[in-house]
């Protein structure tokens, strides 16, 4: 069956390019809730890869990456409320929630 | 021979599915408005757990539509909320002393 | 001027390369047979006859453990941070929300429950029904016109870690009745998943509602 090859191979690759997608916004944006939402979005990323891995192996569907992954939405979840929470807290401190420019041209 | 078919249809579906992702994730973090972008991460929790399905992984499906679709969604937008609120009273603070 | 416009160019070349890099790793992986057999070798040992269920419950219960205590900290870290601002949208109250929350809540409620008791044998668990607990939860917070009294701190305290207590509580029974720190006597085995499963979709639900609202209320922090 090609299928049982195929399907996991494409969401290898798609967590990867998640990975790199979520990395590469963390990196470039400035505002600190698209920097959250980066950091969900390589998570997610890892997830894929994790269960991607999952489903190819040569032993049948192996439960245990199903259940770290499981843990991790959740962990996941209560990161991005204390962050968010944190996001609160800078804007109430300096009333701006992105990073500053830094450098000496603003 | 239909089910070479329904293989090639999955596995076309399977194709189509990651690149809504990859193009969903793209335009939520290429910034702008952050109220699409917030829209646009719910969306994407959605479109996720479909992916777990197919990976045959219905548990990881359950919780991911059930917190990373739901409760983050809730977070995301109170905190925006929250967000635009500070930045009325902020706006308001600096017109009242110039 | 300058640094701006020849980083971003250069933050884009290094994404592509590291994205170019993991894609060769990731298709280059060899062929494992992962851990499915071992799994399904001593799942008659494990009390419950769904392979996930097993692992996060039974076999690897201690990183479940810590994942409740990851949650619980998450809420006391926020807790520290400052008191609790009101949620910024009230509703509009009429007979359309009310209605559709009397019918809607109860679902989630049987849903939520249903969805642990399932998990022993089928896809859902403690996390799964916790959340549709929460979402419930959260569902509830968002319609009222007010802020919902609270109950009183030591109660939020108590239910926030019913599940990691439950769980450390069976863990230490096991290593004093000699089956190791969170091991179970397969004989009891499935009962006690089962109530652990109950403390730990508990703990969960109020998790998420505490972590929506955001912040301590004024009772917690004078509640001693």
């Amino acid at each position: 069956m090609a299928a049982d090859v195929l399907t996991p191979q494409i969401y290898l690759l798609c967590g990867v390019l998640l990975f790199v997608l979520g990395l590469h916004a963390l990196v470039v944006r400035r505002h600190l809730l698209l920097k959250i939402l980066a950091v969900n979005v390589m998570g997610s990323g890892v997830f894929m890869v994790l269960l991607g891995v999952a489903a190819g192996g040569e032993g049948g569907v192996d439960p245990v990456p199903h259940a770290l992954v499981i843990t991790g939405i959740v962990v996941a979840v209560s990161a991005t409320a204390v962050a968010l929470v944190l996001m609160l807290r800078v804007k109430a401190a300096t009333g701006l929630a992105r990073l500053p420019r830094s450098g000496p041209e603003d | 021979m239909p089910e070479e078919i329904t293989t090639w249809f999955l596995i076309g579906f399977d194709a189509l599915l990651a690149l809504t992702l990859l193009g969903v994730a793209w335009r939520l973090l290429a910034g702008g408005d952050l109220f699409r972008s917030v829209v646009l991460f719910i969306a994407f929790g959605l479109l996720l757990s479909l992916a777990w399905v197919r990976l045959s992984a219905p548990d990881v499906a359950l919780a991911e539509a059930a917190i990373g679709a739901g409760v983050t969604g809730a977070l995301l937008l109170v905190a925006l909320g929250r967000l635009r609120r500070l930045e009325n009273r902020f706006f308001r603070r600096e017109g009242g002393n110039t | 001027m300058i640094r701006r416009r020849f980083t971003s160019p250069l933050v884009l070349l290094m994404s592509l390369t590291l994205a170019g890099l993991l894609i060769v790793v990731v298709l280059d992986l060899p062929p494992q047979p992962g851990l499915a057999a071992p799994v399904a070798d001593a799942m008659d040992r494990s009390g419950v006859r769904h392979p996930v269920t097993a692992v996060l419950l039974n076999f690897r219960g201690y990183d479940t453990f810590l994942e409740l205590a990851v949650l619980m900290l998450a809420v006391l870290s926020i807790w520290s941070l400052g008191l609790r601002d009101p949620i910024p949208a009230r509703p509009v109250q009429g007979p359309v929300l009310h209605g559709t929350l009397r019918h809607l809540i109860p679902v989630a409620v049987v849903t939520g429950g249903y969805l642990v008791w399932v998990g022993s044998s089928d896809s859902g668990g403690a996390f799964q029904g916790g959340a549709v607990l929460g979402a419930a939860g959260v569902m509830l917070m968002l319609s009222l016109p007010r802020e919902m009294p609270m109950p009183s701190a030591l109660v939020q305290r108590l239910g926030l870690s019913l599940g990691a207590f439950a769980f450390l509580a069976v863990g230490t029974a096991g290593l004093l009745t000699g089956h190791g720190f969170m091991g179970y006597p397969p004989a009891w085995a499935y009962h006690l998943i089962l109530g652990i499963e109950l403390a730990a979709s508990v703990s969960i639900a109020l998790t998420l509602v505490l972590l929506f609202l955001g912040g301590r209320s004024r009772r917690v922090r004078h509640g001693r």
